[in-house]
């Protein structure tokens, strides 16, 4: 460990935050406005500190950098941070979305705001140290520990239904990731060590790698999520306040293809060949199935929502391709997801802000008293399509690609997915920003106010920078996929010629 | 061994000092009366403390013609044991004074009966254990019946001691079966005499009937039925005792007698073990959920971690021990942190209610008592980073690794529908508008909160020392 440790820093920055929004008393405005802006500078100073990362970060080198170790639990189990070229975005993708989520609950939360930024600022240290976490306990550690403050944000601040989407949330997700606790500790019993980057260089055999796949797979498809359980999800973006959907949506779904990335590809080599056309039809039935629900929703969140679920089959097709582009295009669909279904929430949030509701009957002729809104939601509407130029089509093309690649019959129907998306997306376009403008109690409705345009602004810009000039995010990844693929690769060969052997 | 000589006294130097202080206790009270019962109190947790310290000290030996032992895991019991006491002691004064039945005979009690569990820890012998066991049983039979104008308690006393009786009997047949059919009641003599042969149809009944005796007292299903009735009638601050302390004492006694007496009959407890363990864990998980009296549902959660704790006995291995031991450490600290926060909901009319939605909206009117009640509960879930994962952590550890993963996977499970109910309180706690406020807490209820709570929410921080401590404790065993 050399120099300061800067991913502790950015794990327990949110923290240093929390102490000092616990200082702060009283609820009149002055101390308010304190803890708001209290959470707003930790978050945006957490980013800069991200952005040092980024600067440090060497890209040519395919393992962990920045590696931190200390003695934690004994025998074996340590504090070990350290990021490599697939967890790194995100890191940097949190760090990024977390003042946005502040900035959008600015007005819109009016009651416990102080324990409102105090669950925000916790999870942030918890979704980081998921993404940085080099061992297995304490990757568990943060990836579980998430539910309980995302469970408060759904529930004190959710809407009608938020017990119901609170409870469903937290025990789905807490039922697969024990599924996955299970596999942890037969790994420790087995390998004797929960060191990621020593179990990746352990090899299971054939038949444990199966059961432990299987184990991991349980936790992942909840939070990813695929179909057939994806059903928390709609419920949870829907009663979650937008800050809490942009979360959600943005980066918790990302700990899903985090984790097969992570774990199945290089730990289980052998079961990630075999169960991949088992993926794959997942992925296509998600790709499909939901975007066909998406098209009958009649909830602007519900429909986003939706929508996300097909794009991650997108993401778990790519990564079960097994080849660079598939694999390079989910990490790209996941960081560009990320930023897109993030700002289209926000987006859902401007006009709840003012009308609540999310009806989508409610809407209709946005564009004639809203332009600036209109143009910056068109932006991520496309870019949710996946039209060349936005950063959504470059991960889907890479996907696509990647996986006709290996089944060209998985890429036919999959682009059928995009064309429905195009349906689904510019259908809600249509209904809620285009037309005439009817409803009675639109006819006042403000545009952008200057907090939301510093919102939505910098989204918009990364969108089309993404879309036009995907380097920066590729170039992060490559060496360190490369590295996954190849070590997955060999050991599939490998097996193949051990199979191959025994055959003679 | 020489039967004349005169035993070596030091390793039961605790014993002892329970012992004779709860004479003089006894003496101070016969000749004061009731003016007595603050001294009494205030000597009682003073010996217990003294009697802590002397557990550190105390050499390792066996002693007493081989009946009673002081190990590294009889030390790590104890100190969990008195700890349990000790809060629970804590927690009564305040709560006696105000329901005016405070007595000088209270305090005595509970080091009588703890005194019994220190013994049951270190028995080495089948009598012994017995001994130790009817000691602290007959005390908590009259503690739980202490408030004697009130109709519960007195039911609460009486079941108890109905019940707890037969199960005695139980265990008592259990051993006299042992005995007969291996000529030995010393723990080891036992081990030896069952080496290498195969077991005899008596024994493996013998072996039943005692592992029945002990699935009563740690209140494992199918002898569960006593625990929500004793614990919702007997006044609250002894239900924290019930549930702590003797839950600790029960499971030692169970771990030593199984761990020590019978490892070359593994299969023919195994089983047995693992259907208590995942009986308690279904009917914990299930029954918990319609429960509306806060002090039933401990009961029910109760049984259901203790079903978790003999995932660890199943396993049969020091790291399954180690993981029992963790188990009950962190239990007793989430259990009292628990039964702390029911002792402050008092009213301003001076009554205490119990029931689950008197809770609601306590994070409005109480944040920070409901913020430690809340982490407590996601940890009796078995949430990270909170203290009752690692528990879970453990346990399932050990059963993972002795290749027990149906059960396993079966208790990860079953925890979840667990998570449901605790969900449910933090639900009330967090999303529901308040009803009513709450008077401030006493003094010993904020010690024992802060403690406990803090123990559980920081435990990850610095979870080497007790890992460490009880994995080398749990050797002593092997």
């Amino acid at each position: 460990m050399t120099g300061w440790p800067i991913l502790s820093l950015l794990t327990f920055l949110p923290l240093v935050g929390v102490f000092f929004l616990l200082m702060i008393r009283g609820t009149d405005e002055a101390s308010l406005r304190n803890v708001k802006h209290v959470a707003l500078w930790t978050t945006v100073l957490n980013f800069v500190v991200s952005l040092v990362l980024w600067a440090k970060f060497d890209l040519a080198e395919p393992g962990f950098q920045f590696v931190e170790q200390a003695e934690w639990l004994g025998s074996s189990i340590n504090y070990k941070l350290g990021v490599d070229g697939i967890s790194a975005p995100f890191v940097v993708l949190t760090a990024f979305l977390m003042p946005f989520c502040i900035l959008a609950s600015w007005t819109s939360i009016t009651h416990r705001v102080k324990e409102y930024m105090i669950a925000f600022l916790v999870l942030e240290t918890l979704m980081i140290g998921v993404f940085s976490a080099l061992d297995l306990v304490l990757f568990y550690l943060f990836f579980e520990a998430g539910l309980i403050p995302m469970f408060l944000i759904i529930g004190i601040w959710g809407g009608k239904r938020r017990v119901y989407a609170s409870f469903k949330f937290f025990l789905y997700t807490l039922l697969g990731s024990l599924l996955m606790l299970v596999g942890i500790l037969a790994m420790y019993g087995t390998a004797g060590t929960t060191d990621i980057v020593a179990l990746l260089a352990y090899k299971f055999s054939p038949e444990m790698q199966t059961w432990l796949w299987l184990g991991f797979f349980a936790s992942f498809a909840v939070k990813m999520p695929m179909w057939p359980v994806h059903t928390w999800l709609p419920d949870a973006h829907v009663e979650a306040p937008t800050a809490g959907s942009v979360i959600l949506a943005g980066i918790l779904l990302k700990m899903g293809g985090y984790g097969f990335l992570r774990f199945s590809l290089p730990m289980f080599p052998l079961a990630s060949e075999y169960f991949a056309p088992f993926v794959f039809t997942l992925s296509v039935v998600a790709i499909v199935y939901t975007s066909l629900v998406a098209l009958m929703q009649e909830d602007v969140k519900k429909l986003i929502a939706y929508s996300s679920v097909a794009h991650m089959g997108f993401v778990t097709m790519g990564i079960f391709a097994l080849n660079e582009q598939g694999v390079q295009g989910a990490v790209f669909q996941m960081i560009s997801h990320g930023v897109v279904s993030g700002a289209l929430f926000l987006c859902v949030g401007v006009v709840y802000d003012r009308l609540h509701t999310r009806e989508i009957k409610a809407f209709g002729g946005l564009v004639n008293r809203m332009p600036w809104y209109a143009a910056a939601f068109l932006v991520f509407t496309m870019a949710n399509v996946g039209l060349p130029g936005t950063s959504g089509f470059v991960g889907e093309f890479l996907t696509l690609m990647g996986s006709f690649r290996a089944n060209t019959w998985v890429a036919l129907i999959a682009t059928t997915g995009v064309i429905l998306s195009a349906g689904y997306a510019l259908w809600l376009y249509r209904r809620v920003v285009l037309g005439a403008l009817e409803k009675p109690d639109l006819a006042g409705i403000p545009d952008l106010s200057r907090r939301e345009i510093v919102l939505l602004a910098p989204l918009v810009v990364l969108t089309i920078l993404f879309g036009v000039w995907p380097a920066p995010v590729i170039d992060f990844s490559a060496a360190s996929i490369g590295g996954l693929l190849q070590q997955t690769t060999a050991a599939i060969e490998s097996a193949g010629k051990a199979a191959a052997l025994v055959g003679q | 061994m020489d039967a004349t000589a005169f035993p070596a006294l030091a390793p039961a130097l605790p014993e002892i000092i329970l012992a004779v202080g709860s004479l003089a206790l006894v003496l101070i009270g016969a000749v004061m009366g009731d003016r007595s019962t603050q001294l009494i109190n205030g000597l009682a947790l003073a010996l217990l403390a003294a009697a802590g310290v002397a557990v550190v000290v105390a050499p390792d030996a066996v002693t007493f013609g081989g009946s009673f032992v002081l190990d590294g895991f009889a030390r790590f019991m104890k100190i969990v044991a008195f700890i349990g006491a000790y809060a629970a002691l804590l927690l009564s004064f305040d709560y006696m004074e105000r329901l005016k039945f405070a007595r000088f005979e209270y305090a005595i009690l509970v080091v009588l009966s703890t005194l019994g569990m220190a013994l049951m820890i270190s028995a080495h012998d089948l009598i012994a254990l017995y001994l130790g066991l009817e000691l602290q049983s007959l005390a908590l039979y009259v503690i739980a019946a202490i408030n004697r104008d009130d109709e519960r308690s007195t039911e609460a006393g009486l079941k108890y001691f109905v019940l707890g009786a037969l199960s005695s009997g139980m265990l008592l047949y259990g051993a006299s079966l042992v005995y007969g059919y291996t000529g030995a009641v010393g723990f080891a003599d036992i081990a030896e005499a069952l080496k290498g042969g195969e077991a005899s149809l008596g024994l493996i009944f013998g072996v039943v009937f005692l592992i029945s005796g002990f699935a009563f007292k740690v209140s494992a299903v199918p002898f569960h039925m006593w625990t929500p009735d004793v614990y919702e009638g007997a006044p609250t601050p002894i239900t924290a005792f019930f549930a702590s302390a003797t839950k600790v004492a029960g499971m030692a006694m169970f771990v030593r007698v199984i761990m020590e007496a019978f490892p070359s009959v593994t299969s023919e407890w195994r089983q047995v073990v693992v259907f208590v363990a995942l009986a308690s864990m279904a009917l914990g998980s299930f029954a918990a959920i319609g429960q509306k009296n806060l002090k039933r549902l401990m009961a029910y959660s109760s049984i259901g971690h203790m079903g978790y704790a003999l995932v660890g006995l199943a396993a049969g291995t020091p790291e399954g021990v180690r993981g029992v031991m963790i188990y009950l450490a962190i239990y007793v600290a989430m259990t009292l942190g628990a039964f702390a926060c029911i002792l402050s909901m008092r009213l301003k009319d001076g009554t205490y209610v119990e029931s689950i939605s008197d809770l609601a909206g306590l994070s409005r009117t109480k944040p920070a008592m409901a913020f430690v009640l809340a982490m407590i509960l996601f940890s009796l879930a078995g949430i990270p980073p909170l203290a009752g994962f690692f528990a879970k952590f453990y346990v399932f550890y050990a059963a993972v690794n002795a290749g027990l993963y149906p059960l396993a996977v079966a208790g990860f499970v079953l925890s979840v529908v667990g998570a449901f109910y605790y969900l449910r309180i933090v639900k009330i706690i967090y999303f529901d508008e308040p009803t009513v406020a709450f008077e401030p807490m006493s003094f010993g209820g904020k010690a024992v909160l802060t403690i406990a709570g803090g123990f559980t929410l920081l435990y990850f921080v610095y979870p080497g020392p007790l890992t460490a401590a009880a994995g080398a404790a749990a050797q002593s065993l092997f």
